[in-house]
């Protein structure tokens, strides 16, 4: 009984399997692992949007050298386990050739064994400085590294003379990414970090950790999370009067953070990337045309701004583009183009790879974004 | 008892041959953690279908072992082997511990109770970011082997990890068939009734949480070498609720059906994937539907199908539905 | 500001959120109490009022006072619904396939909400402004005491309905003793209906009166529902002031352990307490204790 089942149940999958890989001979297949639903679905839903935005307007285009891209996007949940199952089924059964994603740090570690064994190029969309340090062959990434966006924001209040802050991170791998950071850079700008506050992912009310922080001896408070938790924290920090000079993290930097924080958001100060104040920046910025060009496909397709997170997709897509007209075909040649990008101008920033760096991002990939009136302000 | 050597024969020998005809495949891939997923839920199908104790924070154990084994090879080099004893032998023994006033609790408050317990266990998980890496989670975790047999690939820790699943199998197949097993039932059915007749109750279930909670750091450590990544995501609640699910589902007490609500249970989000983002519905009413027309979980509700569609096919009325 | 002016503060966070959680509570106060089905779905109803009421008031474009009532109506709908075609099917229904029933609704719901209404989280407008109040060194803002005056009114409310309503008679009844309660003529099964409708009521209300304070998004049943959860089991299950006691040590434990321990074992801290009351008096802080039935 349990033999039929199981044998039923295996030919079926089988049998789609084996229909997969035979309707789609021609094109080139590229793989993706976005966390669409689950607690990181900030992240894999404008990821997996983006990516299937970008692949659909180059096969309009004609696709690559008369090559149509096919993108085949899995779900990873932000879990690990099923991170490595899709990504196993990305390689064996999909035969793909590049693999863009996952969406957080922790579905990219859990991955890395994986292709680096299977030998295929791995675009990662998540921040963590342990992606590409220590160097991996066959790993990179384009989410800009959190350490840059933490030395922005101390560099600031070098610059205003503030040295004690408190800090206020949430307790995901967003956050502890952050906090790490945070702490690790304080001793380097002369920083002291008086408290030292995390809160979980769905936490309703943050006015303890922030009465705590009003009694200490801070000058400043850094927050770091997404939505909603930072909106939360602008409101409660409102309602306590905290008169400390109040700053976010690139998590929160789309238009429904000021939606959700209201009045509460005036005067935060913020990291961004530049994909943000694309009308802003001045027409010498390199990466104007291809910031301009994302918001303005994001908003056609999707009805919606284009954010950051998006952006990651964007530019993985792009560099693979990049590869594959510069005539690599198999995951060995694609990987050795990527790595000879030089002077992408993508929305994270400009890329560099280089067989030392898989990174490829300098501290300029990041500008600080001041919240005025509902609207961003460049902070010079 | 013969019925139950035959049974396991034919399934073992079904397992064995299972990778035959996947070579490459990914299904190998998902297999592997079907048997890690069987081997948690025929632990979990101990304590809750034979001594009908609920627990909705078995995935803490498993985070336990998982850690216990990541930590002390990853960072300290141990041996992999001793670790996965020493893993089982310490979760087990805290099970063993902290089983006395938990257990005392009955229904509900055993439920809130065990779910308080994963949920403390997970935060741990989190916020020891010096030993576990936190919620970015652990990686270099090595792979088990013996000798020059390093178990990297999935042929390797498909029989690993069934091997260890079986055995385990084979273990809880002949518990549930000697005193301690009838003792369990017994239980089970009114523990007042078995506290009469003579058994010590409260020893035994506190035994057998400690066993379930044994068995289920050795799935946690084998899982850990064979991702060679562990990150706290895998261990929250909703794992726990995962467990709890393919154990009803597959059917109370019924060790080879813990095996089918496991493999239904891994396999559904492969086959839903056809859905999107809707397989979260999929699953949902899925659920519903199951409980619902297979009150008694696969290892009945099957048979009943079978014999209903049957029935139908030969336009005879099947009396034989409500059998099983 | 000083030690006592925190304290005042924390007390004041704890009975916010804890208030939030004893509301969230009596929803499966109130079904268990009734019927002994401990209802995971609970949280979802919670949801499902914050969400529906976003809905109405900016797709629908209702004005609040209409969006309000017409969520919750919306909400007790589904909650009978799902009375109906989950609850009420189950032929031999035993307190684990319950659960897993339960288990399996709540993804259902939760999985419908993100396919309506994506996965971005909202905000609804305080009811009364949000000029903080302050008393003393602390300040709690106008909605926290709309939400003290619905945990009230709805504690009140339980208490008439419950012990002077001839449905609320019947309903306890039905708790006490199934078998009884049906042999001198309580319709057992409508009894369980109303129990799901009252108690979708009040969680679509709590979802409403705490949306504009905590956001509301698809997913934030699951954590609302557990903290609820505590609270109930804390206050014996009770579907009066027990369950809102409960929510309040829940919120109180949360609030001093985020403040004076660490914030990042502010739950844990909170788990353990509970572990220990449990253990203690496993029959919650304020129930009396029942023999079991053999």
């Amino acid at each position: 009984m349990l033999g039929k089942t199981l044998a039923a149940a295996q030919i079926a999958l089988l049998v789609l399997g084996v229909g997969n890989s035979a309707l789609a001979a021609q094109p080139i297949k590229i793989g993706a692992l976005f966390a669409v639903t689950g607690p990181a679905s900030f992240l894999g839903e404008p990821e997996r949007n983006t990516a299937q935005m970008v692949v659909a307007e180059i096969n309009r285009a004609g696709g690559i050298k008369g090559q149509m891209l096919e993108l085949i996007v899995y779900d990873t949940q932000g879990d690990a386990t099923k991170a490595v199952q899709a990504a196993n089924r990305l390689i064996k059964e999909d035969r793909v050739v590049a693999i863009i994603g996952p969406s957080t740090t922790g579905d990219t570690m859990a991955v890395i064994p994986l292709v680096e064994k299977e030998q295929i190029p791995l675009i990662s969309c998540a921040a963590g400085i342990k992606i590409t340090e220590p160097l991996k062959k066959w790993v990179f990434k384009t989410a800009q590294n959190d350490s840059l966006a933490v030395a922005k924001i101390y560099e600031r209040l070098v610059r205003q003379k503030i040295s004690r802050v408190a800090i206020l991170t949430v307790s995901d791998s967003f956050g502890s990414s952050g906090r790490e950071q945070l702490k690790a850079q304080a001793a380097r700008f002369g920083i002291q970090i008086e408290t030292d506050d995390t809160y979980g992912p769905k936490d309703t009310d943050m006015t303890a950790q922030l009465t705590r922080i009003r009694g200490s001896q801070a000058q400043a408070l850094i927050c770091w999370g997404t939505n909603p938790g930072p909106a939360v924290i602008a409101r409660n920090a409102k309602q306590l009067g905290l008169k400390l000079p109040l700053y976010m993290s690139h998590g929160v930097s789309s238009k429904k953070f000021i939606e959700l924080a209201g009045d509460a958001a005036e005067g935060i100060t913020l990291p961004s990337g530049r994909v943000l104040v694309a009308e802003l920046l001045p027409e010498s910025d390199r990466q104007k045309k291809s910031l301009l060009g994302f918001v303005k496909d994001y908003q056609r397709h999707y009805n919606k701004e284009g954010d950051h997170f998006g952006g990651h997709a964007w530019d993985a897509v792009m560099l693979l583009k990049g590869a594959i007209e510069r005539g690599a075909d198999t995951p060995a040649t694609i990987r050795e183009q990527l790595e000879k990008s030089r002077g992408f101008a993508g929305i994270g920033g400009i890329f560099n790879f280089s067989p030392q760096d898989h990174a490829g991002l300098a501290s300029d990939a990041f500008v600080l974004v001041e919240i005025k009136n509902r609207d961003w302000l460049l902070v010079k | 008892m013969k019925r139950e050597v035959v049974k396991f024969i034919i399934f073992a020998a079904l397992v064995m041959l299972a990778p035959l005809p996947l070579k490459q495949s990914y299904l190998l891939n998902v297999l592997v953690f079907v048997g890690i997923n069987t081997l948690l839920a025929v632990a979990l199908n101990l304590l809750l279908g034979f001594a009908g104790q609920i627990s909705l924070g078995h995935a803490a154990f498993f985070g336990m072992g998982a850690y216990l084994s990541g930590i002390l090879t990853a960072n300290f080099g141990l041996n992999p082997w001793l670790i996965i004893v020493l893993a089982a032998v310490t979760v087990g023994g805290l099970a063993f511990v902290l089983g006395f006033p938990i257990l005392k609790l009955k229904g509900h408050y055993l439920a809130m109770a065990t779910l308080g317990f994963g949920i403390i266990f997970y935060i741990v998980f989190n916020e020891t970011i010096g030993l576990t890496g936190g919620p970015s989670g652990l990686p270099g975790i090595p792979n088990l082997a013996i000798g020059s047999l390093t178990f990297d690939n999935d042929l390797k820790n498909y029989y690993l990890i069934w091997g260890v699943t079986l055995l385990t199998i084979l273990l809880c197949v002949n518990l549930a068939h000697s005193r301690i097993g009838r003792a369990l039932r017994a239980i089970h059915d009114s523990e007042v009734a078995a506290r009469v007749m003579g058994v010590n109750v409260r020893l035994l279930k506190v035994q057998i949480f400690a066993l379930s909670a044994a068995i289920s750091a050795v799935a946690g450590s084998l899982y850990a070498h064979t991702m060679t990544f562990i990150s706290p995501t895998s261990f929250g609640f909703n794992f726990s609720v995962e467990l709890v699910t393919m154990v009803i589902i597959g059917g109370l007490g019924s060790i080879y059906g813990s095996f089918l609500g496991a493999a239904l249970l891994t396999l559904l989000p492969e086959l839903l994937r056809a859905f999107r983002d809707y397989d979260i519905i999929a699953y949902g009413a899925l659920l519903v539907f199951m409980t619902i027309f297979m009150p008694g979980g696969l290892v009945r509700g099957i048979p009943d199908l079978m014999l209903f569609l049957w029935s139908r096919l030969t336009g005879k009325r099947g009396g034989n539905a409500q059998t099983g | 500001m000083n030690l006592s002016q925190q304290i005042l503060q924390y007390i004041l966070s704890g009975l916010s959120t804890g208030a939030i959680y004893g509301l969230v509570g009596l929803g499966f106060a109130i079904i268990f109490s009734s019927t002994a089905i401990v209802n995971f779905a609970q949280g979802e109803f919670v949801m499902l009022g914050g969400m529906l009421s976003v809905f109405f008031l900016e797709v629908v474009k209702l004005p609040l006072w209409l969006a309000v009532p017409v969520a919750i109506l919306t909400a007790t709908m589904t909650g009978v619904a799902f009375e109906r075609l989950a609850i009420r099917p189950l032929k031999q229904a035993t307190p684990l396939s319950l659960v897993i029933i339960t288990i399996g609704g709540s993804i259902l719901l939760r999985g419908l909400a993100m396919l309506f209404w994506g996965k971005d989280t909202h905000a609804l407008p305080p009811f009364s402004g949000n000029e903080p109040l302050t008393l003393a060194g602390a300040t709690i803002l106008p909605q926290h005491l709309w939400i003290f005056a619905v945990t009230l009114l709805v504690i009140t409310g339980n208490k008439l309905f419950f012990y002077y309503s001839i449905s609320g008679k019947a309903m306890r009844a039905c708790a006490h003793n199934r078998r009884a309660a049906s042999l001198v003529g309580i319709d057992v099964q409508r009894m369980v209906l109303y129990s799901f409708a009252l108690s979708s009521a009040i969680g679509a209300m709590a979802g409403i009166i705490i949306a504009p304070l905590t956001m509301t998004s698809y997913d934030v049943g699951i954590m609302l529902g557990l903290k609820g959860f505590c609270a109930a089991i804390i206050g014996g299950m009770s579907s009066g002031l027990g369950t809102v006691i409960g929510g309040i040590v829940l919120g109180l434990l949360e609030s001093f352990g985020a403040g004076f321990v660490s914030s990042g074992y502010k739950d844990a801290i909170a788990f353990v307490i509970l572990l220990l009351i449990l253990i203690i008096r496993p029959q919650g802080l304020f129930h009396r204790g029942e023999s079991e039935r053999v």
